[in-house]
């Protein structure tokens, strides 16, 4: 087996009574997907900074590329790129000259780094713009530019905190085009998102975090691997099913697992393929008319569910803070 | 790694976006033009008295044109997060530092020129050592540089670090010896004025323009880069402490 790309071990930060993030340890082998799936406030970018250099962990270690990082990041951070949440360029420069700039934060001679600011903003989709101040870009446009930015000197590793977050359907479809051609030519991904979709389309492996505290890391395979067989239906009524409708529910069909989701509906899931009739009669009886029910293929939100106790719904509620 | 491009680059970007804008351009040169007239002026000394007012007014322009501008640059860059992309980048943090405060510097050296250019409408210079000049007006402006700096990096608002520069500039004009001899403040002032490393500057300044100190040059020189090399590493240090904590 490979020496890992990053390798922390027990990696921890608080911040005054706050733990952000507790005892997180994982490595990436060079090459993977790696995918850091967690709620708002679980600690995602606070690892991230750990990670890349901007903070530093209260105790814990850290390597990447073989480099001892511990405590400082520097000796190693010509080999990280880095898309923050939030972008960090410069306002009043252009696209091109924040590329520019960008590379020659890396050393790049000034002709190496012109070219491979043009090739990359073409790339993104942003070569007429490329002209145009940076602060006059709609924000899908930015965190593309931002994206460009973390690649100019062609990383190793690649961190992405969030980077479909708050930007529409089609910029975030063309961003995880991005994301996935430069993991196709050998480039080791670190991606935070609470979308559990996203995860599980890109990543080859992913690691729950919630509440600062890394509660599950597998590859999706394996994650996937006892829903495999599961038979899952979501049922849909008119309004949402109490605690203690759930309750009765599970009482009755003790074979079922059940779990609201959004927009009244209700996933039931079993272990082997089920009648559907009982289930419909049983909750018409209660006054929860069923208007639709769709059997599906359990999915990675399954097993975070399942893992996490945290909802699906709740999860895209926190993207939208 | 090629330190200078990195270094170059953060140069020469902070001059485009920042001290070469028409503002600061203002700021940087018509203000000293316009008080250093006033001070001609209002001096009454006639042409002996620009002489006399010559070293102050330079050492004026140098401290105001630097320390401005770090608040901006720095402070600024930190608060919108873009200044986290240098620290992200594979420079150490002091090339980081020294980048950040070359703009400023080279902003108060020019500041030092604009009274200079004035006076030699009205007087002959032909008196002044120009290499002792040069080298205090460089002198001034790395060591207001680095108090700038020094306190960007202490506060995180930016009009904190205005007003806190501020607090630290206006008692430097009436205590550094820049108008008046420190030798002439009350004696419980002197202690203040000698902790202050403009106090030097200034007096470096009148050495090479008036051929009169309180002090021997080389003491001056070595004291202000004295106080530059511990402003830089404080400031440094705060950097880590606070912006990678
Ligand atoms: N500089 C800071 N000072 C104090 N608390 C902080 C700081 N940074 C993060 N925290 C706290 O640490 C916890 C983890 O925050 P973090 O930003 O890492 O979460 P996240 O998973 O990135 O969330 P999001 O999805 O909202 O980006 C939160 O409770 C947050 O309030
Ligand atoms: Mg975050």
């Amino acid at each position: 087996m490979n020496e890992p790309i990053v390798l922390a071990t027990s990696l921890q930060k608080r911040f005054g009574n706050i733990t952000a993030v507790q005892d997180a340890s994982f490595s990436i082998e060079p090459g993977e997907f790696f995918g850091f799936l967690g709620p708002n406030g679980a600690g995602k970018t606070t690892t991230i900074n750990m990670l890349t250099g901007l903070a530093r962990p209260d105790s814990g270690r850290l390597s990447i590329a073989g480099i001892e990082c511990t405590g400082n990041v520097k000796a190693a951070q010509h080999l990280i790129g880095v898309v923050p949440d939030e972008s960090n360029l410069y306002p009043e420069l252009t696209g091109l000259d924040n590329l520019a700039f960008c590379g020659a934060l890396y050393g790049m001679g000034r002709t190496a780094r012109k070219e491979r600011a043009a090739l990359l903003l073409e790339s993104v989709g942003l070569a007429e713009a490329g002209r145009r101040k940076f602060g006059g870009y709609s924000r899908g446009m930015k965190r593309k530019l931002t994206i460009a930015a973390g690649i100019i000197h062609e990383p190793p590793i690649l961190f992405l905190d969030e980077p479909t977050t708050g930007i529409d359907v089609e910029s975030a479809r063309h961003i995880r085009k991005l994301i996935s051609d430069l993991h196709a030519t050998g480039t080791t991904v670190f991606l935070t998102t609470h979308y559990i979709e996203e995860a599980e389309r890109l990543c080859s492996r992913v690691a729950f975090i919630v509440n600062g505290r890394v509660v599950r890391q597998d590859s999706l395979e394996n994650l996937l691997a006892p829903v495999k067989g599961v038979s899952i239906l979501s049922l849909c009524s008119t309004r949402s099913l109490e605690e203690a409708d759930l309750a009765a529910l599970s009482r009755s069909f003790p074979r079922y697992v059940f779990n609201p989701e959004k927009g009244n509906a209700l996933s039931v899931q079993s272990e082997e393929a089920f009648p559907i009739s009982p289930l419909v009669a049983f909750l018409e009886e209660r006054g929860f008319p069923v208007l639709e029910a769709v059997r599906r293929r359990p999915s990675l939100e399954d097993v975070f569910v399942s893992v996490t106790g945290i909802g699906s719904e709740q999860m895209k509620k926190e993207g939208k803070k | 790694m090629k330190t200078w491009i990195p270094l170059f680059a953060i140069l020469s970007k902070d001059m485009k976006a920042y001290y070469l804008k028409p503002p600061n351009i203002s700021w940087g040169l018509i203000f000293p033009f316009a008080w250093t007239g006033m001070f001609f002026i209002r001096s009454g000394g006639g042409i002996g008295g620009i002489m006399e007012l010559l070293p102050g007014v330079t050492a004026l322009s140098i401290l105001f044109g630097t320390t401005s501008m770090l608040a901006v640059t720095v402070t600024f860059e930190k608060k919108s997060r873009s200044f986290d992309r240098l620290l992200l980048s594979p420079i150490t943090l002091e090339t980081l530092m020294l980048a950040k405060t070359s703009g400023a510097i080279l902003f108060g050296v020019a500041n030092a020129v604009v009274p200079v250019l004035m006076a030699m409408l009205f007087i002959d210079v032909s008196g002044v050592s120009w290499p002792l000049f040069a080298a205090a007006a460089i002198l001034i402006a790395v060591v207001s540089a680095f108090l700038g700096l020094f306190v960007a990096v202490a506060v995180s608002e930016v009009f904190e670090a205005q007003t806190f520069s501020n607090f630290i500039r206006f008692p430097m004009v009436f205590l550094c010896g820049l108008f008046f001899p420190v030798q002439s403040l009350p004696v419980f002032l002197r202690p203040l004025a000698y902790a202050l490393p403009v106090t030097y500057g200034a007096d470096l300044l009148r050495r090479a323009i008036l051929g009169t100190g309180m002090m021997n040059q080389w003491m001056n020189i070595s004291i202000l880069t004295g106080y530059c090399t511990v402003l830089f590493f404080l400031t440094v240090k705060n950097v880590r402490r606070r912006w990678i904590s």
